[in-house]
């Protein structure tokens, strides 16, 4: 038996607990718990990703899954109530004709996919192999997902880095996450104030 | 050598599953936010070992990244608790509340 057999077998328990995690999600009422599972659930998505040998997947799940969602999510509590409402009686069968529509569709469409490590497929055949035979000698980096995209698109994740950055500071800068700060920061101005009239006086 | 990581990686699975049933039936908050941050310890010793079952180093940067979005989330969610706002830093809500001397309270 070889490794990635016993990999398979970490692989059924992680997607486990992913489905316990997920139940677990829907049935519980208190917020903060449910907030708290979805840090989880991102982690131990993360972690599948880690075994499908989806580095860079796995790293952003991790930062923004489980970091920066959760603390989004607690600021979001803040703005409603600890408890969600009890979903009543009545059943939402239209969502559950979506949602089962949309996993028939899912299904139907695997046999068309091509077989996991067909020689002819896509992902094999055209530009993908260039990229497997000469990240090696180019880049020397591992993974060659990583090295795509960090290297060969490497203006292209900077440019993108730097949009998400500005979105950022635009939010920021709209909503005011500054406004706690604004007290110390004029009496920070004071001090600097005080502290260069000392030095003129000095002077 | 490959079983015996197999079964540490298998203990290491049951030990996450018994803090989910903690993180499930937790009474109260604190109980909650020990059984998500012993969690995430457990899923960096996971992917330790399974970096070392599956011989792929990469997982290893993996799991520095978890240690550390672990440590911050928790310092996130008690802060939370602590002052019910995430709007001012950690060092700033100090220094203010020295200054309005609730310490003394």
């Amino acid at each position: 038996m070889d490794h990635t057999d016993l990999t398979q077998y970490l692989d059924y328990v992680l997607i486990a607990m992913l489905l316990a995690v997920g139940f677990a999600i829907v049935r519980l009422r208190n917020l903060f718990a449910v907030v708290m599972l979805t840090g989880v659930y991102s982690l131990l998505s993360a972690a599948w990703f880690v075994s499908l040998d989806a580095v860079d997947v796995a790293f952003t799940e991790a930062a923004v899954g489980a970091g920066i969602s959760t603390v989004l999510m607690l600021g979001a509590m803040l703005l409603t109530a600890r408890e969600s409402e009890p979903a009543g009686a009545k059943r939402h069968w239209a969502a559950l004709a979506v949602v089962v529509a949309a996993g028939a569709a899912l299904f139907f469409a695997i046999p068309d996919m091509p077989v996991y490590g067909d020689p002819n497929s896509p992902a094999n055949s055209y530009v993908g192999m260039d990229y497997m035979s000469s990240t090696p000698n180019e880049i020397a980096v591992p993974n060659v997902v990583t090295a795509v995209l960090a290297s060969y698109r490497g203006y292209d994740t900077f440019g993108e880095t730097v949009v998400i950055f500005t979105a950022a500071l635009g939010v920021m800068l709209l909503l005011g996450f500054g406004t706690g700060r604004r007290e110390d920061d004029d009496d920070a101005a004071a001090g600097k104030a005080a502290k260069a009239a000392k030095t003129e006086d000095k002077a | 050598m490959e079983w015996v990581n197999f079964v540490i990686a298998l203990g290491v699975a049951a030990a996450m599953a018994i803090m989910l049933a903690r993180l499930f039936a937790g009474p109260t908050l604190y109980d909650r936010v020990l059984a998500v941050n012993s969690f995430g310890t457990k899923t960096v010793l996971f992917l330790l070992v399974f970096s070392a079952i599956a011989g792929r180093q990469d997982a290893i940067d993996i799991a520095i990244l978890y240690a550390l979005i672990n440590f911050v989330a928790t310092i996130a969610i008690l802060k939370f608790f602590r002052y019910r706002s995430l709007e001012i830093a950690l060092a700033q809500m100090s220094l203010r509340k020295a200054l309005d001397g609730e310490y003394e309270k």
